[in-house]
């Protein structure tokens, strides 16, 4: 059957790789001014570099921007390789990529002039969203198109973890963003009230679920076994894990609406499938460690698997903290807190944006015909940079969380407050600090990261490689 | 029956096929052979591993 010597698409995968790196660095720069404009509060120069439309393109800008570059490259390049087969649809895939850049350029235009929807995480005006309506069904059609004409027998795992994430972020978007328009450019929720609230935090919530969990464990099970050189610790918890995430992660929203309007019932029910949580989520991370078991040597001069494997720690860590901050008492303390800043960036940083650096180091090179890195030790120093830069950021933000959470409930004797919110500002301030020292650190990495990638793009060859029949599968 | 049997319903379905799924994967000795085939998936195709990385021949990295 020699007579389809074709190849892979890596065109488009290239294109998604290099963009999350710049990505990356744009949507870490302007964390970095926001963090800094917590410290220096003169930094808020004009209304439309204020700290108020900055936070919203941060947080687009890394999710969307820098997460969602990195999982259209992966799961472009994993599909094909595990199922033997080019892309379903060149011309689609290229529409995904120029249709994603310009939702993304459009955020960055929209949201400093105070465009938004003013829903969290999902801020972009009705105009936008149809475009991400547009680009993530072509993204599904190429997607599931490919799994569709595979030349093998089994969708490998990681495409289920993909395939879950674009399913549910297309459930998620088309709910949420219903909207009625009464401009081009603003709109107001089609739902109402608790309503409104709820199913924002159910979005939200699941957009942290499925867009940055889901799709990042499909390059956990795809790059941690292809790294270590080793199949997935046990293929069959990966079934369960898989299954597991899907039926609980859906009901967890609530978790962020504990002590508002919204019926206690329904807080006690996300907060019982947050803690359900935890089990998926640390089947999960200990499937992808022990993957590297009997190997454990591969991580003391392999940046690639050192990004990986601590990647899949901070998941540990953030998937344990996240469901104790699910119980009411401790939300009790934790939420408006920094607390959930911390929490949130040890994912972000930590999880996400660590498995995705450590993927994106794997591609470059085979990408551009290289046998690796332009410079392997500027992999690591990027390693240990961000790492330290995390710990920094999140370790400030607990301290600062807790400290604002027990000023802001201590009372004196006669029932008055004992601190006004001001004091708590006071006491905040050298935490904040050291936090966007953490956010510079990591920063840092990203465009040591940028520098190591252009030096080894430099020359590279773009050849796609050939569509080879599956090992031990003659035909 | 009103919307709430329908929810109850749900909720318990649910419950037994996220079980069914679990015997599945661990109580049917018959899918390990299954399972070990998917798990080789990744490294099925290392020929084209070798043209990714290999055709440039000395590695170049290390930073010199």
């Amino acid at each position: 059957m020699s007579e389809t010597q074709s190849t892979y698409n890596y065109k488009v995968v290239r294109q998604f790789a290099v963009m999350t790196v710049i990505w990356g660095i744009v949507g870490m720069l302007v964390g970095v001014i926001i963090a800094a404009q917590l410290v220096w509060p003169e930094l808020n120069v004009a209304p439309y570099l204020s700290y108020g439309r900055l936070r919203p393109l941060h947080t687009n800008a890394v999710i969307f921007a820098f997460g969602g570059c990195a999982l259209f490259a992966t799961s472009y390049y994993v599909v094909q390789r595990t199922c033997h087969a080019r892309l379903f649809s060149d011309g689609l895939a290229a529409f995904t990529f120029w249709g994603w850049q310009l939702v993304i350029v459009l955020a960055a235009i929209t949201l400093p002039l105070g465009i938004t929807s003013g829903k969290e995480y999902a801020e972009l005006e009705w105009p936008i969203d149809i475009l991400i309506t547009l680009v993530w069904v072509s993204y599904a059609i190429v997607f599931f198109g490919t799994i569709a004409k595979r030349t093998v027998s089994h969708i490998y795992v990681a495409n289920w973890f993909y395939g879950g994430f674009i399913l549910a972020v297309a459930l998620l978007h088309l709910v949420n963003s219903a909207a009625i328009p009464v401009s081009l450019t603003k709109s107001y929720s089609a739902y109402a009230g608790v309503q409104d609230a709820m199913i924002q935090w159910w979005y939200g919530h699941n957009a942290v679920g499925f867009f940055l969990t889901a799709g990042f464990l499909g390059m956990m099970y795809y790059f941690v076994p292809k790294q270590a050189g080793r199949p997935v610790y046990s293929y069959r918890l990966s079934v369960v894990h898989f299954w597991a995430l899907i039926f609980t992660y859906m009901w967890a929203g609530p978790h962020h609406l504990h002590y508002t309007a919204l019926p206690d019932w329904t807080q006690s029910v996300g907060m019982i499938f947050s803690l359900i949580l935890l089990a998926p989520s640390w089947g999960g991370m200990i499937n992808g460690i022990m993957t590297l078991s009997g190997a454990w040597h591969k991580l003391r001069d392999d940046p690639i698997l050192k990004f990986l494997i601590t990647s899949l720690s901070f998941y540990g860590m953030s998937t344990f903290e996240g469901p104790m901050m699910s119980i009411k008492t401790v939300n009790a303390l934790s939420h408006y807190t920094d607390w959930t800043v911390g929490h949130v960036h040890s994912g972000a940083l930590g999880w996400v944006a660590m498995v995705s650096i450590g993927s994106i180091y794997y591609l470059l090179p085979r990408l551009f015909g290289k046998a690796e890195m332009y410079s392997v030790r500027l992999m690591t120093v990027h390693f240990w940079v961000a790492t330290i830069g995390v710990v920094l950021y999140i370790a400030s933000m607990w301290i600062a969380g807790v400290m604002q959470g027990l000023m802001w409930r201590a009372v004196n004797a006669d029932g008055t407050l004992t601190y006004s919110f001001v004091e708590a500002v006071k006491g905040s301030y050298p935490f904040w600090a050291i936090r966007f020292l953490g956010g510079v650190l990591f920063l840092s990495g990203m465009f040591i990261m940028a520098y190591n990638m252009f030096k080894t793009i430099a020359g590279g060859r773009t050849e796609d490689a050939p569509v080879l029949a599956p090992a031990g599968h003659h035909a | 029956m009103d919307i709430n049997d329908l929810r109850s319903i749900v909720t318990v379905v649910s419950l037994l096929t996220f079980l069914g799924i679990v015997w599945w994967a661990y109580g049917m000795k018959a899918n390990r052979k299954r399972f070990d085939e998917a798990a080789n998936l990744p490294f099925a195709d290392e020929e084209a591993d070798r043209q990714e990385t290999g055709r440039s021949g000395k590695a170049k990295g290390n930073a010199s």
